[in-house]
């Protein structure tokens, strides 16, 4: 029905295809800004404690079927020892092309691990945070972030590693 | 997560996002942006492959110090196999396949109308 017009894939393109195919009239509105917040590094690298967020949730999380919002809250996990398993199969990752059993894959402690051994990092923080992907951008901006703020002041993060599946 | 991004960058608190879905965390904007052409779900590298994660995470501490303006986007140089079909097949709508696709969004409307009766969130 369409051609790519670019070499990745345009996830707003496919999936807004994909809804209208299910009968869904209005197309999802992703969130759009032409401002952008930059926040400079403040120190050297080698001395900061870097924190690691997720979208996963945390095992055992059951999803209602048609529930996006499996895990309702911002959580935390430590990273030592860092879990083995988390709870993913509510999001939308590729199920056909990869598999997410190997958490390092989108959590990545052990490499961080390494980066503190080489000294190119000062620490890692003692704890992972999980954010809820959310449907709604209002629950987001005002109940999500501004919790992962706090947690992360909490565990004097200096800077923060991101990783959305 | 693009939007937890911009609210800890300007709360002053450096961020990197490390992520697959170029086009969603380029259109909300966020100030650093490793991106890993991979299919969603192993941003960080390919399953196990310990030494690309290494890497990978480290493209993204380079950009922590590097960058210097906004929507810096940096591309990892990783390849996901040589096969890129898995570009082509997700979510993508067969048109084979399209009325079985209206009927199961009914059914999901459906289900979703069921639990706001009760009073659930969908």
């Amino acid at each position: 029905m369409t051609t790519a017009h670019r070499t990745f894939v345009s996830y707003i393109d496919r999936t807004r295809e994909f809804y209208a195919a299910l009968g869904y009239e209005r197309p999802y509105q992703w969130a759009h800004h032409e401002e952008v917040p930059f926040a400079p590094l403040a120190k050297p690298l080698a001395t900061c404690r870097v924190a690691v967020v997720t979208t996963a949730s945390p095992p055992g999380t059951h999803a209602r079927p048609g529930s996006l919002r499996a895990g309702k809250a911002v959580w935390s996990g430590p990273v030592d020892p860092a879990p083995e398993r988390l709870f993913t199969d509510h999001l939308s990752w590729d199920k056909e092309a990869t598999h997410t059993e190997d958490v390092e894959s989108f959590l990545p402690l052990a490499a961080l691990g390494s980066f503190v051994a080489s000294g190119r990092i000062g620490s890692v923080a003692p704890r992972f945070h999980g954010v809820p992907t959310d449907y709604s951008q209002r629950r987001n901006v005002e109940e999500d972030a501004p919790e992962i703020l706090r947690r992360l002041r909490e565990d004097a993060a200096d800077v923060a590693l991101l990783v959305p599946l | 997560m693009s939007l937890v991004a911009r609210q800890l960058e300007a709360a002053g608190l450096p961020t990197v996002v490390i992520g697959s879905a170029r086009d969603i965390v380029e259109e909300c904007g966020v100030a650093r942006f490793l991106f890993s052409d991979f299919p969603l779900g192993n941003p960080c590298g390919v399953p196990y492959d310990r030494a690309m994660q290494r890497a990978i995470v480290g493209h993204a501490l380079d950009l922590l110090e590097t960058a210097t303006l906004p929507r810096t986007t940096v591309q990892s140089p990783f390849r996901w196999s040589d096969d890129a079909s898995w570009k082509e097949r997700y979510a993508r709508v067969d048109p084979a396949r399209t009325e079985g696709l209206r009927e199961a969004g009914e059914a999901r409307r459906a289900a979703q109308a069921r639990t706001k009766e009760k009073g659930g969130s969908a």
